[in-house]
């Protein structure tokens, strides 16, 4: 039962020695890969919501911005960016780790890791965050942006200093959604060997009987979770606090 | 009459429709030159093109055909970042204020100079200097939202003189309000026209904004401008159906058909409404003017001693002179009344509805003034309700048809 807990994590790319030590369960050895594997995660989820949630802001104020009637109007390029979207969007993150890996395999160098799982993870961040960041900006009032416009404000401005202004409760209240979207995407980063909190309950709960293990690492995500979305609604209030 | 600031040369404005193949006219072949200094009043039914028509100003909208000129500049070629200077130059205030929701009231008056790069201390100094002129200096942390609508448009005001504009341009700047705050942001309005010398072009549906302030008037329906002219003039001798319409949205001195029924019930004796204008109306579209009326009536009264009962009217100003209508009842002998009428409709135009008993069908009477329509050349005036000039020919007999319905 042991050695074939070994063969397939070790076939996933974990270190050997990590396993073996693992077999014992004790929470002194536990501990450490704990910590660790917060760590990993950590690392995953804030790279991912950094680089994917600035590209999926890039992308969704061109999905917004392309829509008609809007700051830079064009259809063409809107129905593209939306059917791209609309193809990545649903695809299981799971399936599409697998799907993407020879790309991640090219870009990265290496499709196992930690570093193999960010990629694909930045990637659907990206298109995630663009849909979410298009839904909020969608109702901020064309008319202050036709004010801004009226006073001579160039595009880019208008963005940076009246679109996403007027839209940030929403935002910041996008991201915290966003942010366990990641986490959860960031489960299944053990698949391909890439560590974290979600490959710790997995290997160390679920795959050797031991609940206690699987709800430590549960429990860590709810916390993490609740922090995030209380810092959130607390920011997002203070904002929509002024505008109604 | 000074310089042309703005001037619309056959401007034409197509959308295009989803529905039907043929694009959505929204401005049919506009030319239009306001004056420096013009507080310009464009007045139509909403979707009747003002508001496509204010934005090709500063180029929000772009013109399908035609040209607009600008402060002297030609910007129908120009693009967006060639725009941008010019638009400094022209502030706008708007129905909704459109103000930045997540930003303070100082900090949305100081955005243009954000905008325009001004050094901090001059822009807080501005800010200040803004603050004050609209009165809101104790509201500058504010937020937009804990202000009232009165007070939001003041701050849109405050942050669209912020560059020194030398257009303003109002889209509806007052539909949102309630009559007293009204009243007060076209006090300020006028304010900025007669101050700072601010050319204003106030967009609106609501023909007492323009009477207050509009020194000049466009009417608009359907895309085009059906009627200009100074205020006085419009008001004094409007042409078209629509005008008198938004006319006596805003003076209503001449009674409607059930008026003149009631008033034939309580009354007795001849009804007459004498129109008052305080001087001559002149029409910009063909030249033909509408002298005053009604500004000898109480000499005339006095001089036939005539018994007369005010009992229905209404005068205002526009643009200091008076208009409106008074409807009287006549007592007396019949041949000195006949020769009060003959001698007043000679300066004056007078609706004759007859006595209770002899009474004169509604549209006849208003259609045909005694003594004959006064415009010249001739041409129709007077708030005729057939709405045109068929009958001015006509007048001579129009007087016989009266006399053999009062026989």
């Amino acid at each position: 039962m042991n050695s074939f807990d070994f063969v397939t994590v070790s076939l996933a790319g974990k270190p050997v020695e990590t396993i073996t030590l693992a077999a014992n369960q004790g929470w002194s050895i536990l501990k450490p890969m704990l910590f660790q594997s917060i760590a990993q995660t950590l690392e995953m989820v804030f790279i991912t919501l950094v680089v994917g949630g600035v590209l999926g802001l890039v992308l969704g104020v061109i999905l917004y911005g392309t829509r008609p009637g809007n700051l830079f109007e064009n259809s063409v390029v809107y129905r593209i960016l939306d059917i791209i979207v609309n193809i990545v969007r649903p695809i299981p993150f799971i399936i599409f780790l697998a799907a993407i890996q020879p790309l991640t395999m090219k870009v990265v160098g290496t499709s196992i890791g930690t570093a193999a799982a960010i990629f694909p993870m930045i990637i659907m961040a990206t298109f995630a965050t663009s849909r979410l960041v298009e839904q909020n900006l969608v109702p901020v009032d064309r008319g202050v942006i036709e004010a801004a416009r009226s006073m001579g404000a160039s595009t880019f401005t208008i963005i940076r200093t009246v679109l996403i202004p007027e839209a940030l409760g929403p935002l910041i209240l996008a991201y915290a959604f966003l942010f366990i979207s990641i986490l959860d995407m960031s489960a299944m980063a053990g698949y391909i060997g890439g560590g974290g909190l979600g490959n710790f309950a997995i290997s160390y709960g679920y795959q050797k009987f031991d609940p206690a293990v699987t709800w430590t690492a549960v429990i860590i995500m709810i916390v993490l979770v609740q922090v995030v979305q209380a810092i959130a609604n607390m920011l997002a209030k203070r904002i929509l606090k002024r505008q109604k | 009459m000074s310089e042309a600031i703005i001037e619309l040369d056959h401007v034409v404005k197509e959308f295009k429709s989803k529905d039907k193949k043929k694009p959505m006219r929204a401005v049919d072949d506009v030319t239009l030159s306001i004056n420096k200094g013009d507080v310009f009043g464009i007045i139509g039914y909403s979707g009747a093109g003002k508001s496509t028509l204010v934005r090709m100003i500063n180029a929000l909208e772009r013109p399908t055909s035609g040209s607009v000129h600008v402060l002297g500049q030609d910007i129908t070629g120009l693009n967006e970042s060639g725009l941008r200077p010019l638009r400094r130059k022209i502030g706008m205030i708007f129905q909704q204020f459109n103000l930045f929701s997540t930003k303070t009231v100082a900090q949305n008056i100081a955005y243009p100079l954000v905008l325009d790069h001004w050094r901090k201390d001059y822009q807080e100094r501005r800010v200040n200097q803004l603050l004050k002129f609209v009165g809101l200096e104790e509201h500058a942390n504010k937020y937009p939202s804990q202000l009232s609508g009165g007070q939001k448009q003041r701050v849109g005001i405050a942050r669209a003189l912020a560059t020194n504009p030398e257009i303003l341009l109002a889209d509806e700047a007052t539909s949102a309000l309630d009559p007293e705050t009204t009243g007060e942001v076209l006090d300020l309005l006028q304010q900025i026209n007669r101050q700072l010398g601010v050319t204003i072009v106030l967009i609106t549906h609501q023909m007492n904004v323009v009477q207050k302030i509009a020194n000049r008037i466009a009417v608009m329906s359907d895309g085009r401008v059906v009627e200009r002219g100074d205020a006085y003039s419009v008001f004094a001798a409007p042409k078209q159906e629509i005008t008198k319409r938004f006319i006596a949205t805003a003076i209503s001195g001449i009674p409607d058909p059930e008026r003149v029924t009631d008033i034939h019930r309580q009354w007795s004796g001849r009804i007459v409404t004498v129109l008052i204008r305080q001087k001559d109306a002149r029409n910009e579209l063909d030249n033909s003017v509408v002298p005053s009326s009604g500004q000898n009536i109480s000499g005339l009264i006095a001089k036939y001693g005539v018994s007369t009962n005010l009992i229905y009217g209404g005068i205002d100003t526009v643009t200091g002179y008076a208009i409106g209508a008074m409807t009287y009842e006549l007592a007396g002998e019949p041949s000195v009344i006949d020769g009060f009428l003959d001698e007043l409709s000679r300066d004056s135009d007078v609706y004759d509805f007859g006595t209770a008993q002899a009474s004169i069908d509604y549209d006849k009477a208003i259609s045909m003034p005694l003594g004959g329509l006064k415009a010249h050349p001739a041409e129709s005036n007077g708030p005729d309700r057939a709405g045109d000039a068929d009958n001015t020919a006509e007048s001579g007999s129009a007087d016989s048809d009266r006399e053999e319905e009062q026989a």
